[in-house]
């Protein structure tokens, strides 16, 4: 009963044109306030994949008695999840280091894969002992241990002793030194770590700090 | 009128029930030469019902907790009374999916399912591979075995090789500073809730895709193109209820007795379908010996091996996941890559026969390859085939215009 005269009234008047430019406004306005809002919602959905602070907290140092590593043998410590190798080398394992300038990627290590103070042919602090992180550079496996030279290692005659990738097949020296041709393209990484003593190893952490 | 039909009315006049299954169904007019090739469609949809099936009665039972999921997997296989069946049904299942939509989209490249009108399905499928890859990928992780562990580490790597963003993407997918807790944990959802959503959603879109425009069929002639003008439905068209429900159910039953044969008597296969290794649990310190992954992601893994030089000043390590990408993506740009003037087998040249030949002996010999250890021998062979895969679809669209084709006919041949 009410809504006829209503009708009726607006037909009387006539309508007036829509505002296109004011709908337009007004949609594009809407969508990017909407659009905010969603990709400010998407923030924290996103942030909560990255590592949590139970994981971040996980990384502390770990300590390693090395005396009882014999020469020419290696361990393999956990830290921060992943294998940290010790490698107590021989003079004839040392020896080989300079010979192998021409076959490798980056003999120098002039890619700051390791602290300061292992720049150097041996990428130790002592030349005997070999810390490094046990996961290869290319896609993150863990390299098997070829330490012996020549055929001892099943590598081949003209092997000189290192590490070898099982999954893409990546070699490595006994510094850790990645070899050309192999789809590893850096170094083995060198944590930092710092000797407590003659036979006592502080992993992930130096006098700099972690 | 029954009371059936008075129900179904009721039905109707509130839900499109009986016009979808004309539509989709009873009046859905396919190619009457569907052959042998053209089951593999309808048991691709049977295999994931038997995932999603299987899938939820194990999720009952397993632990996505680093500390517990190998041996929830042992519980579910030991003392779950039938888990043992369920968890084969699944793994075999997962197996028998690739098989099938390897056979599925190998029926595509032999007669030109992908051609125009019909380019949007082929990408659909292609999405849906993908999400099958994923989806593949994220459960292998959930066993928490050696091979589950190093293959989800190698993996989730992959990403670290894009170059500035690399790093932070595989820390993000993670969830920690290596595979972990974490990783199994997101990793349990997105295999068990996230993409199998969207798995559903793709398949939909594919089939409507595909009732849009029309079954292709082995002859590669359009069947609407001759209709019956009385009836308006295609001459050789016959409906998919009852004509193709009764025989892809015929194919069915071969099918689960062979999936069955596996089930039973090799779930394992020898290796290939259940990894040796991954009856070991994970452990981050130390990877087995011989890693490879499982049997339908090895013709591309072999690709990303076959990359071991630098280019253009950016590593090797690069170009391997470029490459390895590419020959996935590239199946992509198929319809637009294929120039020739047929698009059934039947009717091509020997140039495209002989290619395509050469093309699936090396995606074979590349999945092979890809189970093995690197050897110096296996490099140099793996880097012949990928340039020969590349080569199949760089080249198409000149060596498919040249062949010489036969004559088309207007009508089905039966």
């Amino acid at each position: 009963m009410e809504d006829q005269p209503k009708s009726e009234i607006m037909e009387d008047q006539p309508k007036p044109p829509p505002d296109k430019a004011k709908r337009r406004f007004l949609t594009i306005a809407t969508g990017m306030v909407g659009g905010i809002a969603a990709v400010a919602v998407a923030a924290p959905f996103v942030s909560s994949l990255m590592p949590s602070e139970r994981a971040k907290a996980a990384g502390a140092p770990v300590e390693v008695d090395i005396g009882k590593i014999e020469p020419g043998m290696m361990i393999s410590v956990e830290w921060r999840g992943r294998p940290v190798w010790i490698v107590n080398r021989t003079p004839e394992m040392l020896a080989t280091l300079p010979k192998l300038d021409e076959q490798l990627v980056d003999p120098h290590s002039m890619q700051p894969l390791q602290p300061d103070y292992c720049q150097n042919i041996h990428r130790s602090i002592k030349p005997q002992y070999l810390v490094v992180i046990g996961i290869c550079t290319h896609l993150g496996c863990s390299p098997t241990a070829k330490l012996e030279s020549g055929d001892e290692s099943a590598m081949g005659a003209t092997w000189p002793g290192g590490f070898l990738c099982p999954c893409h097949g990546s070699t490595f020296d006994l510094a850790g030194r990645v070899f050309e041709g192999v789809p590893a393209p850096v170094n083995l990484e060198v944590p930092r770590y710092a000797y407590l003593s003659d036979t006592r190893l502080l992993i992930g952490e130096d006098a700099k700090g972690a | 009128m029954s009371k059936l039909t008075g129900l179904l009315n009721w039905v109707d006049a509130r839900f499109p029930l009986s016009a979808n299954w004309k539509a989709h169904m009873s009046e859905y007019y396919a190619p009457k030469n569907f052959n042998f090739w053209y089951y593999f469609g309808s048991l691709a949809l049977l295999v994931l019902v038997i995932q999603i099936v299987t899938g939820i009665f194990l999720t009952m039972s397993y632990k996505p907790d680093a500390a517990q999921a190998f041996a929830s997997v042992e519980y579910i296989m030991r003392d779950v009374p039938w888990g043992w069946l369920i968890r084969y049904m699944h793994s075999t299942g997962a197996s028998m999916f690739f098989v099938v939509v390897y056979l599925h989209m190998f029926r595509g490249l032999l007669y030109g399912s992908y051609r125009k009108p019909r380019e949007l399905i082929w990408i659909i499928g292609m999405l849906i591979y993908l999400t099958l890859m994923a989806e593949a990928f994220f459960g292998y992780l959930l066993p928490w075995g050696q091979m589950s562990y190093w293959g989800g580490q190698v993996i989730v790597n992959l990403f670290g090789a894009i170059p500035f963003i690399g790093e932070d993407l595989s820390l993000w997918i993670r969830g920690d500073y290596v595979v972990s807790d974490a990783t199994l944990n997101r990793f349990f959802a997105f295999h068990v809730i996230a993409l199998p959503l969207v798995l559903i959603v793709l398949v939909v879109a594919h089939i409507l895709a595909l009732h849009e425009v029309g079954s292709n069929n082995p002859d590669g002639i359009e069947i609407k193109d001759n209709k019956d003008p009385q009836t308006g439905h295609p001459k050789d068209g016959i409906a998919f209820h009852p004509y193709y429900t009764v025989k892809d159910l015929v194919g069915v039953v071969v099918f689960l007795a062979l999936f069955s044969a596996i089930m039973f008597f090799v779930p394992e296969m020898g290796g290939y379908f259940l990894e040796y290794n991954n009856f070991i649990p994970a452990d981050p310190l130390h990877t087995p010996d011989h890693i490879a992954p499982i049997w339908y992601f090895t013709p591309f893994y072999s690709i990303l091996r076959a990359v071991t030089y630098p280019l253009f000043g950016i590593d090797a390590k690069f170009w391997g996941v470029l490459a390895m990408g590419g020959s996935v993506m590239i199946f992509f740009a198929l319809p637009w890559l294929d120039r020739g003037r047929v698009k059934s087998i039947r009717y091509r040249g020997w140039i495209f026969k002989t290619a395509l030949t050469i093309f699936v002996i090396s995606f074979i010999v590349l999945g092979y390859l890809g189970t093995l250890a690197p050897t110096r021998a296996t490099t140099m062979l793996v880097q012949i085939l990928a340039v020969i895969y590349f080569a199949f679809f760089i080249l198409m669209p000149w060596y498919t215009r040249i062949d010489p084709v036969k004559p088309v006919p207007d009508r089905l041949q039966t």
